[in-house]
């Protein structure tokens, strides 16, 4: 009898055993950019990125072939009302400077980073991000910017410009940065 | 043969990295419950434990039964005896005075023993006594090496809340979350699994740029994650035992919010369109197969499995906010409007017995984990009191919930029990947590 209630418990220990948690024992953590191929077709960002500085383009810099964008008193940056993606009526010149230096530079490759502030769910902002970018993205094809000139990305609250858990914060964090690139 | 111990032997830890006992998280009990039963875990003895040298100084500093106390403790159903209010400390059923431990105030009693075997090898004897009758519950040996045995604390904990409560224990389970670092521009991101209780972290994936929704596989030995680790979002999925990963999906545009289903056959994932469309699709992982599931201007995702692996729970703001919605996965079939109070309920997460859905709802300006019965009412009950609580995850017995808050402008992680009776700050030592997703058994 008692043999059989052994046998039994050492079922239901090897059944125990079945259901231990299998233990991460990470080798080695991949590193950014070490071993995986280009996603969604980009080259040469090699993962291991810096901020989002845009590229201040020089005064006299003009000609390059990729183009750094418009003169630096054009605004690379879009702020946005909470919950909204349309664009305020005080971004028109920076939209129109982007829209005729990308007119005049066929050549010229601009990425729209859609963000948002900290508040609602994660996932659900990255579709507000995309949302704004979008935003940024017509409004630029409307003024003469070629579609094959424009990507959008939307970081949704995962790249904040500036900390902090009030309105002065989230108004600079609901925002698309314009970046030009290769 | 009630005094017969049955041996468990438990082959854990191979090639387990060793982590310091220095804890990654502080358990701060925010809210208790009145009717927690009182259990003392008398702290179990290391005989010649000064004599075996090495081996016992590794038991030495970890303390199991502290381990156990603590788990109990955390569940919000158990009220641990402080140690330092205890007469003395047995180490068998026999030696136990149970009218004493009963004047204490206990209806429950551990206590163990531990001795080494070899030199990396312990032997941990525990038993259970129900201090009223002195009826014995439990009897068990445990054989784990050092690495095994914070593991085997956990499941010893296991064990004694399936045995007095009748729920399935879920302390040897894991969390994993993301973990932020550094001060803007210069910020990391470290995707990292830990035991259950924030204990044994271990980095699974590090970069630059952000790291988000990580989702466990249903067997628990894979993680699918979004990195932005090229500056475009893509789905990894990676095996946890090797570190090695491999790229699900890397479309143009949005590739988001990954979701197994419960065969693990499938990822439910968000996909945009070229314009910016954001739908959800299915991915059958063997055959790279993509299905449309939602086809609506608005914004769709965040989607869920039903426990069939029949329909996705999912967010839309098709009706002006964002509100959660379920969909049959046949041909035709029309999304159904689950939430209506209130105009923001996202992030839908369903109950281990899909008798409940968990998600985010705004509140007075504020965001808050809620809860809502799927099955007859659709009562909405509001769990938590924060201003920023987000990403509910349950855990695999559906006795727990964990959740991102913030804490004085800080990511941490809290637990919430489904009545809300018991609420927790898991309070990280360092950076900023967020997006803890529970994993199953």
């Amino acid at each position: 009898m008692k043999k059989i209630v052994s046998i039994a418990c050492l079922f239901a220990a090897a059944a125990l055993l079945a259901g231990c948690p299998k233990k991460a024992t990470t080798v080695e953590p991949p590193v950014a950019g070490s071993q995986v191929p280009g996603a969604g077709g980009t080259s040469g960002t090699g993962g291991e990125s810096t901020s989002t500085s845009p590229l201040g383009g020089d005064a006299g810099n003009v000609g390059g072939a990729q183009g750094a964008g418009p003169n630096q008193s054009v605004g690379r940056i879009i702020y946005f009302d909470f919950d909204k993606s349309d664009i305020r009526p005080e971004f028109a010149a920076v939209i129109s400077g982007n829209a005729q230096y990308l007119t005049a530079h066929p050549n010229a490759r601009l990425k729209l980073e859609g963000n948002t502030d900290e508040r609602g769910t994660r996932e659900y902002n990255i579709g507000l991000g995309e949302r704004r970018a979008q935003a940024v993205r017509r409004a630029l094809m409307l003024q003469g910017a070629s579609e094959s000139q424009l990507t959008t990305v939307s970081f949704g609250a995962e790249r904040p410009a500036v900390e902090g858990d009030d309105e002065a914060a989230w108004a600079k964090n609901r925002r698309v940065e314009l970046v030009y690139g290769p | 043969m009630n005094k017969a111990f049955f041996v468990l032997v438990l082959m854990v830890g191979l090639g387990l990295a060793e982590r310091g006992s220095a804890g990654e998280f502080v358990v701060e009990v925010t809210r208790g419950q009145d009717n927690a039963v009182p259990i003392a875990i008398v702290p179990f003895a290391a005989p010649g434990a000064a004599a075996a040298g090495a081996a016992a100084a590794g038991a030495a500093d970890l303390d199991v039964a502290q381990i156990v106390s603590n788990d109990l403790a955390r569940s919000g159903r158990f009220k641990a005896m402080d140690r330092k209010d205890m007469v003395e400390e047995p180490h068998a059923g026999a030696n136990i005075s149970f009218d004493d431990w009963r004047r204490l105030g206990n209806d429950y009693i551990v206590v163990g023993l531990m001795s080494p075997q070899g030199a990396d090898r312990y032997n941990i004897a525990f038993e259970l006594f129900n201090v009223l009758n002195h009826q014995r519950l439990l009897g068990f040996q445990i054989s784990a090496n050092r690495p095994g045995l914070r593991l085997a604390s956990h499941q010893i904990a296991d064990m004694i809340f399936d045995k007095i409560t009748g729920i399935r224990g879920a302390f040897a389970t894991r969390i994993a979350y993301v973990s932020v670092a550094g001060s803007l521009p210069n910020r990391s991101y470290r995707l990292i699994v830990a035991d259950a209780d924030g204990e044994n972290p271990h980095v699974v994936m590090q970069s630059n740029e952000p790291l988000m929704s990580p989702a466990w596989s249903p067997d628990g030995q894979s993680l699918a994650y979004v990195s932005f680790e090229h500056r475009l979002p893509t789905v990894y999925v990676q095996y946890l035992k090797t570190g090695e990963r491999h790229v699900v999906s890397a479309k143009a545009g949005v590739n988001q919010a990954p979701a197994w289903s419960p065969d693990g056959k499938k990822l439910a994932l968000t996909l945009s369109t070229r314009d910016g469309n954001l739908d959800v699709y299915v991915l059958d992982l063997s055959t790279d197969a993509l299905t449309r599931v939602t086809d609506d201007p608005a914004i769709d995702t965040e989607p869920q499995w039903s426990r069939d692996g029949q329909s996705l729970y999912f967010t839309s703001d098709r009706a002006g906010g964002p509100q959660i919605y379920k969909v049959g996965l046949q041909p035709g079939d029309r999304p159904r409007r689950l939430t209506f109070q209130g105009n923001y309920n996202a992030r839908p997460r369903v109950s281990p017995d899909e008798s409940q859905l968990a998600f985010v709802t705004q509140e007075e300006g504020a965001y808050r984990i809620a809860v809502m019965d799927l099955k007859g009412r659709s009562d909405v009950q509001v769990l938590t009191k924060g201003q920023f609580d987000v990403s509910p995850s349950y855990a695999p017995n559906g006795a727990m919930i964990i959740y991102a808050s913030r804490d004085r402008g800080r990511g941490v992680l809290a637990l919430v029990t489904p009545d809300s009776r018991v609420q927790e700050r898991l309070v990280s030592s360092e950076g900023e947590v967020q997006e803890p997703a529970w994993s199953p058994f």
